[in-house]
C-alpha cells in the first residue's frame, strides 16, 4: 500500500518531530533500516506499524501516522530493539516518546466519569490506564 | 623411432573414478613408439614429477606424453621437469584426459576408451614434435603513457622513478584529468586539487618525462617491447619555447566563451589555459571560437605578446618514436543528462549532473565554492540528489554500477550541509555500496550527523514548476511515495569510458567489452594487462573506479612495466607458424588472414617472411596456404593428419 506524501524540510524540521527528539534524546537518523529491531521484537505480530518503519516514518516526519497507530501502546517496553541494534538507536524511549507526545495532548479514550462508580471501584488501576489512554482493541 | 615415455595421473579419483586406469595402462603399452607407461596417483606432486624425471633417464625417453589434467593448468609445470633433466620442453605433451574425458563422463564404459583415444592421439604428435627454442626479443627500456589524468600521472611518475623514459600523452593542453575537476575527495575531504597539483609539478619537473601536452597518439606498429608511434602534436598557435605563461595574451583576449573545465557554468577565453594551475600553465589558441580565425581581424594576442610567441602559421606537428612498453590510461566522461527524458533531457537548467556540481563546489569554481543554482544563483535550500542514473538500468541505459556515485553523491550532500547549514539534502538511492576503506563510516556520518535524508526508490520524474523542481520518487521502506519542491537536483550521471576509446582500442588492437571499457586479459588474476602484450590498463578506461582503486592499478601497470623493462630480452613462445621456402608461391594469401601483420611479401625471393615476435599461432595462416608452405611449428600437417587417424582407425 503506498500513498501520496510531500516531504519538505518543514516537515523534516516540524514541532512534533523536536518533541520527540527532546523527550527521547535519540538521533533517529543513525537508523539504517536493517530491521532488526523488528526482527526481534516479541510483539510485533500484534502490531500495526512494525518497529523499524516506526523508526522511518520518524525520520521523514510523518509524526501524525504514528499518533494514530496502536504500536506505541502495543510495546512493553521489553528494549529487546534497543539491545539488539547495531546503530546505537534506543528505539524502546523512541516509542516512550511517541507515548509521551500522545500523553501530553491530553486526550482520553474513554471518560472516566462516565463509568459506573461500583465498577470504577473494582478495576484494577492498571486496567483504568490501561483503558483511559490506550486505543480501545 | 623416438622412445615415448607415457605417464597417466589418476588426479586423486578426479580421473580414476570414471576411467579405468589399468586398462589405459595395459592398452597403451602396445602402441608403435611407446616405450614406456606408468601411472601414479598425483602426478603434479613432487614423488610424481621426480619419478618423471628418473624414468626419462632410465628408460632413456626422447618425448613424453601426460595424460593428466588440461594443459592451462600444469603444461608449464611438467616442461619445467622435463627442462631439468635436459629434455627439450616441447618434446612434453599434455593429453587432457580429465576436463575433456573423465569430468564429462559418468560411465568407465565411455571414457575408458575415449580416454585411450585422446593419449594415442597426442603420442602421435609427441613422435614428430621439433625441439625448439623461444625466440629472443631486444627490449626498448622507454614507456607511453596515453593520458593525463591521476592513474597517467601516477603511472608516469612510478615507471620514471624506476629509472625508465615515459612519454606522457595528453589531449588537453594540460595534465590534471578529472581528478582536477573536482573539489573535495571521500572519504577525508582533503581539497583535490591539494593533493593532485604536487603530483603534476613532479611530473613536469621529472627528468625521465618527456610531457607532451596537447597531443595525440596517430599511430602504432610493432609489438612488446618494441613499439614504434606516432604522435600528433595538434596545433597551439602558440611556441610553447618562447611563451612564459605571463597570461598577457588571456587577459587581452576579447573572445568569452563557456569553459569545459567548468562545466560550462563558467567562461574562458579563446586564448586559454583550462585552469589556472595548469601543467603545462602555457596557453593555446582554440581554433573554432578566436576572432581572428573567424573574422581575419584580432590579432590583439600576437600584438600584446612580449615574446612574440604567438603563432597563426602554426600547423600540426609528428613525433616518432620507439617505446617498449604502453600504459591505457584514458579516463572517464559522464553520460550526458540529455539522455534522461524523465529528468528533463538537460533543458531544466537547475537538473545537473555529479560533475557539475563539483565545479561549483569548488573554492577555485565559478562560484567560488558557494553553492549557488545555476538557473539563478540562488542558494538551493532543499536540494535533491539521485543516485544510479544510468547506471544498473540494462533495459534503458547501461547495466553495469558506476561505483563511484554512491560515495561522491554522500559527499556532495554532506558539502551542500558543511556550506548551506539550513539547507535539507536527500539522496535518492536504491542501494548504497560504500565498500572501501572508511567509506561506510563516511556513509553514516553523513546520516548520523549532517542529517542528509536517505530515501530508498527511484525517481520516475522530475520537472520545474515556477521556481521549482519537483521531483517524484518513492521511499520503499515505509512504502510512501514522495514528491518534494526542490530548489536544486544533481543527477549522479553513469561512468563512460572517454570518447575515442573505441578507436584507440582498435589502433591498439586491443579489445574493449559490451560497456565500451577496455578488456583486461583476466578478471581476477590479470586485471592491469590488456589482450596484447606490452599494453597495460589503468584507471577508469577499464572500468569505473575511484581514486584510491586508479592509483593503486597505476601502480600495478608501472610495476608490470618495470617487470618487462627489468628483462634483458623478452621470450616468444617458438610455436609459430614458417614458411617452407621451397613451397611458397609468394601468392599472399596468408598475408590477408593474419590478424597480427606478421607475414609479409618479400617480392625478391617471392616467398612470404615471417616476424617470428609477431607471430602469435593462431594457425589462420596454415589453414589458408594452398601449397602447405604455411606450416605451424609442432603443429604440422603431417601431425594433425596422424592425431586424427590415431582417433578415427
Amino acid at each position: 500500500m503506498t500513498n501520496n506524501r510531500a516531504i519538505s524540510s518543514r516537515k523534516i524540521e516540524s514541532e512534533a518531530l523536536k518533541q520527540l527528539e527532546d523527550i527521547s534524546g535519540v538521533n533517529v537518523y543513525a537508523c539504517y533500516q536493517c530491521g532488526n529491531c523488528s526482527s526481534a521484537c516479541p510483539a510485533v505480530e500484534f502490531m500495526d506499524i512494525p518497529p523499524h518503519q516506526v523508526i522511518r516514518k520518524v525520520q521523514l516526519g510523518f509524526i501524525d501516522e504514528l499518533i494514530e497507530s496502536e504500536t506505541p501502546w502495543i510495546c512493553a517496553a521489553c528494549i529487546t530493539c534497543t539491545v539488539k541494534c547495531p546503530r546505537g538507536v534506543d528505539i524502546a524511549k523512541v516509542m516512550e516518546g511517541l507515548r509521551q507526545i500522545v500523553l501530553r495532548r491530553d486526550f482520553e479514550h474513554i471518560n472516566i466519569r462516565e463509568i459506573d462508580k461500583k465498577l470504577r471501584e473494582k478495576l484494577p488501576q492498571i486496567a483504568l490506564i490501561g483503558n483511559f489512554r490506550k486505543t480501545i482493541l | 623411432m623416438k622412445r615415448i615415455g607415457v605417464f597417466v595421473c589418476h588426479c586423486g579419483i578426479n580421473i580414476a573414478e570414471t576411467v579405468d586406469i589399468e586398462a589405459v595402462v595395459k592398452d597403451l603399452k602396445d602402441y608403435p613408439g611407446v616405450a614406456y607407461v606408468q601411472d601414479y596417483k598425483y602426478m603434479c606432486s613432487d614423488p610424481g614429477q621426480n619419478m618423471i624425471k628418473e624414468k626419462i633417464k632410465s628408460e632413456k625417453l626422447d618425448g613424453i606424453v601426460i595424460a593428466a589434467c588440461s594443459p592451462t593448468l600444469h603444461e608449464n609445470t611438467f616442461r619445467m621437469t622435463v627442462k631439468t633433466v635436459d629434455m627439450n620442453p616441447y618434446n612434453c605433451e599434455i593429453a587432457n584426459i580429465r576436463e575433456q574425458c573423465s569430468w564429462v563422463h559418468k560411465d568407465k564404459n565411455e571414457a575408458t576408451p575415449k580416454a585411450k583415444l585422446i593419449i594415442k592421439s597426442v603420442v602421435e604428435k609427441a613422435l614428430l614434435d621439433e625441439e625448439l627454442e623461444p625466440v629472443k626479443v631486444p627490449v626498448v627500456r622507454k614507456a607511453l603513457v596515453l593520458g593525463g589524468g591521476i592513474a597517467g600521472i601516477q603511472a608516469a611518475l612510478s615507471i620514471a622513478n624506476s629509472g625508465h623514459e615515459v612519454i606522457l600523452v595528453e589531449r588537453q593542453s594540460s595534465i590534471g584529468g578529472r581528478m582536477a575537476q573536482l573539489s573535495e575527495t571521500f572519504p577525508t575531504l582533503d581539497c583535490s586539487q591539494c593533493i593532485l597539483t604536487p603530483k603534476m609539478v613532479d611530473v613536469a619537473q621529472h627528468e625521465k618525462i618527456r610531457l607532451m601536452t596537447y597531443s595525440e597518439l596517430e599511430d602504432i606498429s610493432g609489438f612488446v617491447g618494441n613499439f614504434k608511434v606516432r604522435i600528433r602534436q595538434k596545433t597551439k598557435y602558440i611556441d610553447w619555447d618562447k611563451c612564459t605563461g605571463c597570461g598577457l595574451c588571456i587577459e587581452k583576449c576579447p573572445k568569452k566563451v563557456p569553459s569545459e573545465f567548468d562545466q560550462e557554468l563558467g567562461k574562458r577565453k579563446a586564448v586559454y589555459t583550462p585552469f589556472p594551475q595548469a601543467v603545462p600553465n602555457k596557453p593555446v589558441i582554440d581554433h573554432e571560437n578566436c576572432t581572428y580565425f573567424k573574422t581575419g581581424k584580432c590579432k590583439l594576442c600576437k600584438m600584446v605578446c612580449p615574446f612574440d610567441a604567438v603563432d597563426f602559421d602554426e600547423t600540426d606537428k609528428f613525433v616518432e618514436e620507439e617505446v617498449g612498453a604502453i600504459v591505457v590510461a584514458t579516463g572517464y566522461d559522464v553520460y550526458p543528462v540529455l539522455n534522461m527524458d524523465e529528468y528533463g533531457s538537460g533543458k531544466l537548467p537547475d537538473v545537473i549532473d555529479g560533475l557539475t556540481f563539483e565545479r561549483i563546489l569548488s573554492s577555485s569554481g565559478p562560484t567560488g565554492g558557494e553553492v549557488r543554482r545555476p538557473s539563478d544563483g540562488k542558494v538551493p535550500k532543499e536540494i535533491v540528489f539521485i543516485k544510479c542514473v544510468g547506471s544498473r538500468d540494462p533495459e534503458n541505459h547501461f547495466p553495469y554500477c558506476s561505483k563511484i556515485c554512491c560515495m561522491y553523491t554522500t559527499k556532495h550532500a554532506m558539502l551542500y550541509k558543511h556550506r548551506v547549514h539550513d539547507g535539507q539534502p536527500y539522496i535518492f538511492y536504491m542501494d548504497v555500496r560504500a565498500g572501501g576503506k572508511g567509506y561506510e563510516e563516511f556513509y553514516q556520518r553523513a546520516q548520523e550527523e549532517d542529517n542528509v535524508i536517505f530515501l530508498r526508490g527511484k525517481v520516475s520524474k522530475v520537472y520545474q514548476d515556477d521556481d521549482k523542481v519537483v521531483v517524484c520518487g518513492i521511499d520503499t521502506l515505509s512504502g510512501s511515495n514522495i514528491e518534494i519542491r526542490a530548489d536544486m537536483v544533481v543527477l549522479a550521471m553513469a561512468i563512460r569510458p572517454s570518447k575515442g576509446v573505441e578507436e584507440l582500442a582498435q589502433l591498439l588492437k586491443t579489445a574493449i567489452d559490451q560497456n565500451g571499457f577496455l578488456t583486461e586479459a583476466h578478471p581476477k588474476l590479470r586485471p592491469v594487462e590488456s589482450l596484447s602484450a606490452g599494453i597495460y590498463l589503468a584507471g577508469c578506461a577499464q572500468a569505473p573506479k575511484d581514486i584510491p582503486d586508479t592509483v593503486a592499478q597505476a601502480s600495478a601497470a608501472a610495476s608490470m612495466v618495470s617487470n618487462l623493462f627489468a628483462q634483458e630480452y623478452l621470450l616468444h613462445e617458438p610455436i609459430i607458424t614458417g614458411v617452407d621456402e621451397d613451397l611458397c608461391s609468394g601468392c599472399g594469401l596468408c598475408i590477408t588472414v593474419c590478424p597480427y601483420d606478421a607475414r609479409t611479401l618479400n617480392r625478391e625471393k617471392s616467398i612470404v617472411d615471417v616476424n617470428e615476435i609477431l607471430c602469435e599461432a593462431c594457425g589462420a595462416c596454415a589453414a589458408a596456404c594452398p601449397s602447405g608452405a604455411a606450416q605451424q611449428r609442432n603443429f604440422t600437417d603431417k601431425q594433425l593428419s596422424n592425431m586424427i587417424k590415431a582417433i578415427l582407425i
